[in-house]
C-alpha cells in the first residue's frame, strides 16, 4: 500500500503544518499514525490519548477539518487521496502540536453550574426515581456526555462568542434540571439563561452532527429555552 | 472555503436564515421609502413601479422574495424545535422549509 | 446586559417571530395574487386607501419587523462584527425606531 501523507500541526497559537509519511496498515486508525510518528518519525510530537478504544474521549483532535476521536476514526475512511491533516480542537487554546488546553471548556461547565446538588442525607430512604418518566427520559438522554470537547470544537457560536457557555455544559445543565433529586435548579436556569448561555444556540446543530455519543445537545438546550421561559417573563423557574 | 464541519443541513440552514435575514432588514427602510413616494401622489409611486419593472430589479425582487419564503420557512422551524417537545423528525425540518421557500419562489416566478 | 435582559430579547424575538409567520404569509398571499399582470399604484391604494383593516394589519406589521429585525441585527453585530455591549444595544433601539418609523410612515402613505 502506498504510504499516507499526514500533515501535522506544530507549535501553538502560531506554528506550521509538518508532513510525514506513515505507513499503511490495514484497519489503521488516526490515532495509530500519529502514534507512529511519535515513536519513529519525531519524538517532540505532543498529542494526547488513554483509553484508545473509544471510551474516554481524550484523542480528541481535528481531522481534515471536523474534530473526531482519532481512536475511533479509521484512515480509510477519511484519508481522501492518502493524505490526512490533523490539528488540534478548534475553539481552545493550544498547548502545543495537537494538545488543547481544555481549562475554558471545564471553567464553563462549572459556570453553568453542571454540578449535581444533593437534597437527602444518608439517613434519608433512597430516591425512587422512575426511569420511564419523562423527565428522567430527558436526563438520561444527555447523561452519556464524557466531557471530550468534540462538540465544543465543532460550535461556530463557541467561536463568535467567546463567553457561549457551549454545548456540553448546557447538555449537563439540561440533565440536572431534569434530576428530581437536585436542589440547585433555580440558581442553575440563572446559570444557563442569556446572552452567554442557551439563547445565544442557533440551533445550526454541528454539536449533535459530531458528537461521537451520538447525543443531542441541541436538544438539551432547546428544553433549556423552555425552561428559562418563566425566568424571561419575570417570574421565578 | 467551507470548513468541512460546516457541511451538514443544520448549518446551511443557519447561514440561509442569517443571509436572508440581514438582506431583508437591510431591504426593508427601502421598501418603505418607496411606499413612501405615495405620500406625493398616486403618480410619483406609479413612477417608481414602473422604473421596478426593469428586468434586474425584477430578478432582485424575485430573489427578496424567496428569501423571505425561505426565513419564514427557516423561522418556522427554530420555533418548532425550541418550543415544542422534541421529536426526531425535528431533525428533517430544514429539508422542508427548504422545500417551502422554493416553491413559493417559483409560485412567485410565475405570476410575474 | 443581565441574562434576564437576554432572555427576554429572545422571547421578543421569537414572539414577534409568531406575529410576523402569520403576516409574512399574508403578504407572500398578497403578492402572489397582486402582482399577477403587473402591478400598478392605483391597484395598490384602490386596495389599501381608507382601509382600516389594511391599516392595523401593516401598523401590526411594522412593529413587529422593526423589533424583530433590530434584535437580529444586534446578534448578527456581536458574533460576526464583534460590535456588542451598550451602544450595540442603543444602535438596536434606534434601528428598531427608524424601521418603525419609515414603516408607519409608509403604512401612512398608502392608506390615508
Amino acid at each position: 500500500m502506498k504510504a499516507l501523507r499526514v500533515s501535522v500541526w506544530r507549535g501553538g497559537a502560531e506554528g506550521r503544518f509538518e508532513d510525514f509519511e506513515v505507513p499503511r496498515r490495514g484497519s489503521q486508525t488516526v490515532l495509530d499514525a500519529v502514534t507512529y510518528i511519535q515513536r519513529h518519525l519525531d519524538p517532540t510530537l505532543s498529542y494526547r490519548f488513554a483509553c484508545r478504544v473509544g471510551m474516554c474521549g481524550s484523542c480528541a483532535m481535528t481531522v481534515n477539518g471536523k474534530p473526531r476521536w482519532t481512536c475511533r476514526t479509521h484512515v480509510d475512511k477519511v484519508a481522501t487521496g492518502g493524505r490526512l491533516q490533523v490539528a488540534p480542537l478548534a475553539n481552545l487554546p493550544v498547548v502545543k502540536d495537537l494538545v488543547a488546553d481544555m481549562r475554558e471548556f471545564f471553567d464553563k461547565w462549572a459556570r453553568s453550574r453542571g454540578q449535581f446538588r444533593p437534597t437527602a442525607t444518608r439517613n434519608d430512604e433512597f430516591a425512587k426515581v422512575r426511569p420511564d418518566s419523562p423527565a428522567r427520559r430527558e436526563a438520561d438522554a444527555g447523561v452519556e456526555c464524557i466531557g471530550c470537547g468534540v462538540c465544543y470544537a465543532a460550535c461556530d457560536v463557541v467561536k463568535w462568542n467567546r463567553d457561549y457557555l457551549g454545548p456540553a455544559a448546557l447538555n449537563r445543565a439540561w440533565t440536572l434540571v431534569n434530576d428530581e433529586r437536585d436542589g440547585a435548579k433555580r440558581e442553575r436556569l440563572h446559570a444557563v439563561a442569556g446572552d452567554a448561555g442557551c439563547h445565544a444556540c442557533h440551533t445550526m446543530m454541528s454539536c449533535t452532527e459530531h458528537c461521537p455519543k451520538k447525543l443531542s445537545p441541541t436538544r438539551s438546550i432547546a428544553g433549556l429555552k423552555r425552561a428559562t421561559l418563566a425566568l424571561a417573563l419575570g417570574g421565578e423557574p | 472555503m467551507i470548513r468541512p464541519a460546516r457541511s451538514h443541513p443544520g448549518w446551511w440552514a443557519f447561514a440561509v436564515h442569517r443571509v436572508s435575514g440581514v438582506a431583508l432588514a437591510l431591504f426593508l427602510p427601502a421598501h418603505f421609502l418607496a411606499l413612501g413616494t405615495a405620500i406625493q401622489g398616486e403618480a410619483k409611486l406609479e413612477t417608481f413601479l414602473r422604473w421596478s419593472e426593469q428586468p434586474l430589479v425584477k430578478v432582485a425582487e424575485w430573489i427578496l422574495v424567496t428569501l423571505l419564503a425561505a426565513h419564514l420557512a427557516g423561522g418556522l422551524r427554530l420555533l418548532a424545535i425550541e418550543l415544542l417537545p422534541w421529536r426526531e423528525w425535528h431533525k428533517t425540518l430544514a429539508a422542508l422549509a427548504a422545500g417551502f421557500a422554493v416553491a413559493v419562489g417559483l409560485a412567485f416566478a410565475l405570476v410575474r | 446586559m443581565s441574562t434576564r435582559a437576554g432572555a427576554r430579547l429572545w422571547v421578543a424575538q421569537r414572539a414577534t417571530a409568531a406575529v410576523l409567520a402569520f403576516c409574512v404569509l399574508v403578504h407572500l398571499a398578497t403578492m402572489v395574487f397582486a402582482v399577477r399582470g403587473g402591478l400598478t399604484a392605483h391597484e395598490i391604494l384602490e386596495r389599501t386607501h381608507g382601509n382600516y383593516a389594511w391599516c392595523a394589519f401593516y401598523s401590526l406589521f411594522v412593529f413587529a419587523a422593526g423589533i424583530h429585525g433590530a434584535i437580529g441585527l444586534r446578534t448578527v453585530a456581536s458574533e460576526w462584527l464583534g460590535f456588542r455591549g451598550k451602544a450595540a444595544d442603543a444602535a438596536m433601539a434606534a434601528i428598531a425606531l427608524a424601521i418603525v418609523f419609515l414603516g408607519l410612515r409608509a403604512v401612512a402613505a398608502v392608506v390615508l
